[in-house]
Order: structure tokens, then sequence, then C-alpha cells
């Protein structure tokens, strides 16, 4: 215990000694919290829905229109992954699975994202009109689930929602701005939120393990968060002169990610992402 | 077993109560490791360090608590505290990260933030907010070079998750602002 300032992590003490197995312990270890099978369900589709949108924010990184932008989108997708990693850490505990097994080794039936998170880039305003919806209901969510009657999903909902109100702020943001810059922009803004609004609907569809698990307390029904949604958004619409898609842009996907029926863009997002780790399964860096 | 954890009242968040020497002594280690991305600052300065317990037999858990979710710094401070502990003799450190309850800018100690000046980037300006609608209203940012307040924002996001640019209209330096969170 000599002077600590002569302490140099670096120095003789191996890496080895180090106990990963704690790595990310979070709240579900220290309260030794198992998930059950109903919950590690409902922490899956949360988790997804970060880690596949994280996945295609990391595309625009050196692609987007700014350097800041750049900055930007990738901040939001590290928030994204971290919250992707809290979830389905805790979403293994059901089956003894790793963060890393979960994200890395299941196939595309097996993932729980709604249909709005792997929707392709598409060009800027694309981004932004998913990053809005994406945002928008994530701040309603994890408000509500900071409430829940588990501890773990409460402590994960009360450190995201901070983060992704920020989110919400750049997406809003951008919303105005594109849709009052040129003519251009404007057009752009307009497409994007039409292509982007089939997917909408999705998110706020309640079911059998959501009506089970929020009569406990334990999960947020998605419908009781549209209200919300639609408030924003018409502030956000109005702010911005925009009106909600009709004709071709009013119809509703059939969406079905929650039961593991996906569009056909998951599958190469999903290749991209794990084909490392399923080259070299068990390696480390 | 006997631990030290921060007091409750604003002003000393970060502050461990001096209680017990034993857990007093391995908070104390555990103190000294610094952000990686921000070496001026230490990880009790941050409000990071939590609670630090040490066991009869010699054990210690530390929790720590990350700033973002994703921050990639929170890997190697964690590294570096089971480093830290284990080259001081500690044998058996393992380390917690904690969630709840979630982390804030008001832990930020003044020290750490007149450190965080001085380094040439701007404190936390006022405390979190409690955020109602979509209007966000911001104090004035302070440029931590010459003080003035004809400063803005160049970019929301910065160099890590913690940060935001800006620019002072007046000395014409760009700067980094710890966003409050």
């Amino acid at each position: 215990m000599s002077d600590e300032h002569d302490i140099d992590p670096h120095g003789e003490v191996s890496v080895d000694r180090i106990r990963l197995a704690d790595e990310y312990a979070g709240e579900s270890a220290r309260h030794g919290a198992v998930a059950s099978t109903d919950v590690a369900e409902y922490a899956m589709r949360l988790g997804d829905d970060a880690l596949v949108l994280a996945q295609h924010l990391g595309d625009w990184i050196s692609r987007a229109p700014e350097l800041e932008e750049d900055v930007a989108l990738g901040n939001i997708a590290l928030d994204l992954i971290g919250h992707a990693r809290s979830l389905l850490h805790y979403a293994g505990t059901d089956t003894g699975r790793s963060e890393d097994d979960l994200a890395y080794f299941r196939d595309e039936p097996d993932f729980r994202n709604a249909w709005l998170f792997e929707q392709p880039n598409g060009d800027f305003a694309h981004t932004i009109a998913r990053g809005l919806v994406a945002s928008v209901y994530l701040v309603e969510l994890y408000a509500a689930l900071t409430e829940s009657t588990d501890l773990t999903l409460a402590a994960i909902a009360a450190k995201s929602a901070k983060e992704v109100d920020y989110h919400r702020d750049h997406a809003i943001q951008w919303t105005v701005r594109l849709a009052g810059g040129t003519e251009e922009s404007r057009r752009r803004m307009i497409v994007g939120i039409g292509d982007t609004w089939p997917y909408v609907e999705e998110l706020f569809r309640d079911d059998e393990l959501v009506e089970r698990l929020a009569a406990q307390g334990v999960a947020v029904l998605p419908s009781s968060l549209r209200a919300g949604f639609d408030a924003m958004i018409a502030d956000v619409f109005a702010e911005a002169k925009l009106e909600l898609p009709t004709g071709r842009h009013a119809y509703i996907a059939a969406g079905g990610g929650r039961q593991g029926k996906h569009t056909e863009h998951l599958g190469p997002l999903l290749a991209e992402m794990q084909v490392l780790a399923r080259a070299h399964p068990g390696a480390s860096w | 077993m006997v631990t030290a954890r921060p007091s409750t009242s604003s002003a000393t968040q970060a502050r461990p109560l001096p209680i017990d020497p034993a857990a007093r002594r391995a908070w104390d280690i555990a103190a000294t490791v610094t952000d990686p991305e921000i070496p001026v600052l230490t990880i009790e300065d941050l409000g990071v360090l939590r609670s630090v317990e040490v066991e009869d037999g010699g054990a210690v858990h530390v929790e720590l608590t990350p700033t973002y979710s994703g921050c990639p710094a929170m890997d190697a401070m964690r590294d570096d505290v089971v480093l830290a502990l284990t080259h001081a003799g500690y044998a058996d450190v393992d380390v917690k990260l904690v969630l709840a309850p979630a982390w804030t800018t008001d832990w930020m100690s003044e020290d750490g933030k007149q450190k965080l000046r001085e380094y040439g980037i701007q404190a936390p300006t006022g405390h979190a907010a409690v955020r109602g609608g979509p209007v966000r209203v911001r104090m004035a940012v302070k440029c931590p070079r010459c003080n003035s307040l004809n400063t803005r924002e160049i970019a929301r996001f910065g160099s890590t998750s913690c940060k935001a640019l800006y620019e002072c209209l007046d000395c014409l330096e760009p700067f980094d602002y710890f966003k409050v969170l």
C-alpha cells in the first residue's frame, strides 16, 4: 500500500487475473435476478430493437452528410448498443446464454425486433424519419417502464430513458430542418416519412405475452404508448409543417417481428453483424 | 462486511463517508483510477465510483455505474480498478456495473468540474433538468478559456458520448462541453 501514484495498472499484474465473468453484471446479478421465460422474451424484444437499429446506424460512419453527423449517428448507435447489452444480458439469464450468444448465434427467425428497426437506412432523410419514430416511441416506452415491478427492467429503463431523450432531440431537429430547408430536402423528408409510416403500427400492437406481463406490472402495454406518441408527432409535424402520410403511404405493414417473421432486410444485416463471430467462435481480442 | 458509500446529500454526492478504515483504504485506491478519455478526472470525481465493500477475509467488492450505457471507457475503468486494487495487495477483487440509480452529472464533484475547466472542457452547467415537452431551453455555456457567454453549439454530439462541441464567438476557439445528463 505504498504510494498510490506509483501504481502502474499495466505493470506487474497480468490481465488474466481480471474476473471477466462479472463483466456486465448490472442489476440482475446484483440482486441475483434471473428472468422468467416470459420476461426473457420481453427483454429480447426490446434488446433486439436496440441492437438492430444500432447496427444500421453504424453504416453511416464516414458516409453521413457532414462529419458532425458521422459522430452523432455513431454516438446514438453506441447508446443503443449499451441498452441492447443490458437487455440481452438479462434475457440470457433464463437460458444461461450470454449477450454475445444472443447477438451473434441466433438466426433470423429467433430475432424479435419490430420491422421498423430493420428497415434500411435509405437516404439521410429516411434514417431521420426512422430515427424520429423510433426515438419518440422509445422515450414513451422507457418513461413508462421505469415504473416496472421488475427491478432489472426498471433500472435499464431509467438509464436508457435519459439517452433516448437526446436521440429524440436529434431526430426532431433534423426533421424540422430538412422539412424547412430546400425544396429538395423537404421533398426527401416527406418521402422518408411516407416510406417509414407503414411500420409505425406494429410498435403499438399488444399480444398475449405483453398482456400477461402488463397484468403483473412488469411490461408496458404497447397500445398504451400510442397517445403520447401521436401527440409528440403532431407537435413536431406542426413545427415542420408536415402532414401524416396519406394515400399509398397510409397502409399498415403486416409486421410480425415479435414472432420472428421479418422483412428481407434483416438477413443481410445479421450476416454482416455475425460473420466474424461465427467464423471464429470463442475468439476474443 | 464494511461499506464505504457516498453520502446522499447533494453537495457531497461523489464523496465517501469517512467510516471503517478498511473500506476507506480500498476506496481511496479505487478512487485513483482515471477516465482514460478525460485523464484529469478520477472515477471518484465523475461520481462513477459508487461503493466499495471489504469482507473480513479481504475480498473487495466495488460498484461502478456507467456514465452512458455504451461508454467504451467503462471497460477500461473497470479493469483499471481491478488492477489498482490487485497491485495494492488485494487478492480477490470483483467489480460490478450497476445501472440504478442512473448516473447524473449532478454527481460530479466541484473539484472535478474545476479540473475539467482547467483541462479546456466546460463542465456541465446547472443540474439535470426534469424534461417535459418538445421544446428545450438551454442555459448559455461559458467558454472555458475566456469565460465569455457568447458561444454557440457546433454539434450536439462530440468526441465521446458525454460531450458536445461548442465554439466561442469572442476568442474564436472551439471547445468541448460536458453535457448535463
